[in-house]
């Protein structure tokens, strides 16, 4: 038998809102379809949202799988996981990302139980690569190399999927670039009829209080970010003033969230926000492989930390070895020295 | 109307905490360096449950998947409540990945008879995938609440509770029996009752009793203690593939359809560093570079 090798999307939609994840992984997508010879699908789930497939297609898909249901207006997980399920089962798609944002990584593992198909979340690279199954000495070809950081982001592993279809997997928002809008793109749409079943209703939102986001890491220019050297709230207040002075934000990384200093959101890292911008500034962050991915690719970085052999200094292109209790109000000063 | 909830718990080497010190020059990693804890936003799972037994009644049981050494987190489980602990354990369970290990919980949840409410911690601090709630959730057949941070309502069969969704916080209402994933903003986790610390210090697997007899030498026998364990309560039940209805094909590392190609060290690339003294003079320095390389205005 010869296996088709599509790769498929998963689509997330917001009030006609695609998420900037789903064009990036259409990138990665095309990328990997022209790898294997194949075609890349993108399923489109929503309630009034034909529209939208046409930019799909714009951005690297080759067919639109276009379910239009008003069940399917807000996301749940029980009616998307019933679409999806059934359309991989029908169709058996040879690869299959969703975005590792809340939703996606609500869905995704749902899916990936119910088709019984092997999950990689979050990973930060997608290769396509031979493997072989020592225990049979059987070489499988063309598989996806699922690429991610374990262990607390301290080592990279490579994880495949030989035996079960779809390979899954889940990619963080910014890891991979879309491609650029080609208006003379054609592709396929095809509506899809949903086959719902009454247990799939058993959660109804009742309400929804959307949150102003203020926070905008992704695109900011200058980032100060503290972490578990930033012992008490007060000193979280220098890396506030410095992100201030700087024109930028303030980033944080997992342990001073956890450590209550700050909420999720501000979080850089693997499992946080992955961001470049011009300078990258961090304070008391010892720099697992988690927080690195997400920073590494910054066009400066500064680090301090009291430790000379903390693996930030690894990426820094500034190191200061001291107490960021005394080395933030020296650069505050400096600042304000600047621009007076 | 009283609840039977369940928690699922795992204990997880304490990945949060990886200095230089546990980090190696070659990039290799002094796992001892890492102490082994209760994964904390499992602790935030358990305290929900623990509300929902103080405010309707019912009972908590605790499940943990994992070796013997994991009893030390049934424990702090006891000590914070929990009305009944279980460790499933079996060599044929090592290996798992999300999949191979959802199917084994659901297995022993199964044993567990019937249930209102399932609650795990949203992710595990050692494998960050959030994967294993929501696929015991299929695999039981209920609807799973993910990121949950408030129980408003219990009653008629139906919960109501309050979850952070991509842009905000939803109330969403669903059935029971459901399965919920809580967050870290959900609540604060009680610490261990030092009463309830005395009254279960000596809760033990049946793995961990030559190490009890030679504690407690006023045992004459392994049967002796045992019959004391289980009188008092305090006996830690193991559940291991014999004594759950499970397909075997589906457990441990064969049951597992990711398989990890190769693992990398991280050893990165040291990117050409400049070193700054913490003095006025450096700092100075520093911010004079940054203005005319065109990093800051």
């Amino acid at each position: 038998m010869t296996e088709k090798r599509d790769v498929w999307v998963f689509i997330e939609q917001d009030d006609g809102q695609i998420a900037e994840v789903s064009l990036e992984l259409l990138g990665k997508a095309r990328e990997l379809a022209g790898t294997l010879g194949s075609q890349v699908c993108a399923l489109l789930f929503g309630h009034q949202v034909a529209h939208l497939a046409e930019s799909l297609i714009q951005h690297g898909a080759d067919v639109v799988l276009l379910a239009d249901h008003p069940e399917l207006e807000m996301y749940r997980t029980l009616p998307y996981c019933r679409v999806a399920a059934d359309l991989v089962r029908q169709r058996q798609p040879y690869i299959f990302l969703l975005g590792a944002s809340p939703n996606g990584r609500d869905l995704a593992p749902r899916i990936a139980s119910a088709v019984q198909a092997g999950l990689t979340a979050d990973c930060t690279d997608l290769q396509i690569g031979d493997y072989t199954i020592k225990k049979e000495n059987r070489l499988c070809k063309d598989l996806l190399y699922q690429i991610r950081p374990a262990f607390g982001g301290n080592l990279i592993a490579t994880i495949v999927n030989p035996n079960t279809r779809p390979q899954m997997a889940t990619v963080r928002e910014g890891v991979m670039q879309p491609l650029p809008l080609d208006p003379g793109r054609t592709g396929v749409v095809e509506p899809v009829t949903p086959h719902f079943e009454p247990g799939d209703f058993a959660l109804c939102v009742l309400s929804r209080q959307v949150r102003p986001s203020s926070v905008h890491l992704k695109d900011a220019p200058v980032i100060v970010a503290g972490g578990a050297g930033v012992g008490s709230a007060e000193e979280f207040e220098l890396v506030r003033q410095l992100a201030n002075l700087l024109g930028g934000e303030v980033g944080a990384s997992r342990a001073a969230v956890d450590a209550g200093l700050i909420s999720r959101e501000y979080q850089v890292g693997q499992t946080g926000t992955t961001v470049r911008p011009r300078l990258y500034v961090a304070a008391g962050i010892s720099g697992a492989v988690q927080h690195r991915a997400g920073m590494d690719q910054s066009n400066k970085i500064v680090a301090i930390n009291t430790d000379p052999e903390a693996p930030i200094f690894q990426v820094a292109h500034y190191k200061i070895v001291g107490d960021l209790g005394k080395v933030l109000p020296l650069l505050i000063q400096a600042l304000k020295e600047k621009s007076r | 109307m009283t609840y039977r909830s369940i928690v699922l718990v795992k204990q997880v080497p304490d990945t949060r905490h990886v200095t230089g010190e546990v980090m190696t020059a070659d990039g290799t990693m002094n796992r001892s360096a890492l102490p082994a804890i209760f994964n904390p936003e499992d602790l935030h799972a358990l305290e929900m449950a623990l509300q929902v037994k103080e405010q309707y009644g019912g009972t908590v049981t605790v499940l943990t998947m994992g070796p013997l050494q994991a009893t030390e987190t049934l424990r702090q489980a006891l000590y914070r409540g929990a009305d009944q602990v279980i460790l499933v354990s079996d060599r044929k369970f090592a290996g798992a990945d999300t999949q191979a290990t959802s199917y084994t919980l659901k297995c022993a949840i199964d044993r567990l008879g019937a249930f209102d409410l399932v609650f795990c911690g949203r992710q595990a601090i050692d494998g960050d995938t959030a994967q294993v709630g929501p696929q015991v959730a299929e695999k039981l057949g209920v609807p799973q609440i993910t990121y949950a941070e408030s129980i408003l309502s219990l009653a008629d069969g139906e919960i109501v509770v309050q979850r952070a969704f991509e842009r905000g916080t939803e109330i969403v209402q669903c059935t029971l029996p459901c399965l919920l994933t809580v967050t870290a903003s959900a609540n604060q986790p009680r610490p261990p009752s030092v009463r309830q610390r005395i009254a279960c210090k000596e809760a033990a697997a049946p793995g961990e009793y030559p190490a009890l007899l030679q504690k407690y030498p006023a045992y004459a026998s392994a049967e002796a203690l045992d019959a004391d364990l289980a009188r008092r309560g305090l006996k830690i039940p193991v559940w291991g593939a014999a004594d759950l209805t499970v397909d075997e094909s589906l457990l441990g590392l064969g049951g597992s359809p990711t398989q990890v190609h190769k693992i990398n060290f991280v050893v990165l690339e040291t990117t050409e560093s400049k070193e700054i003294p913490p003095t006025p003079q450096g700092i100075h320095g520093l911010i004079e570079e940054l203005v005319r390389e065109y990093v800051i205005g």
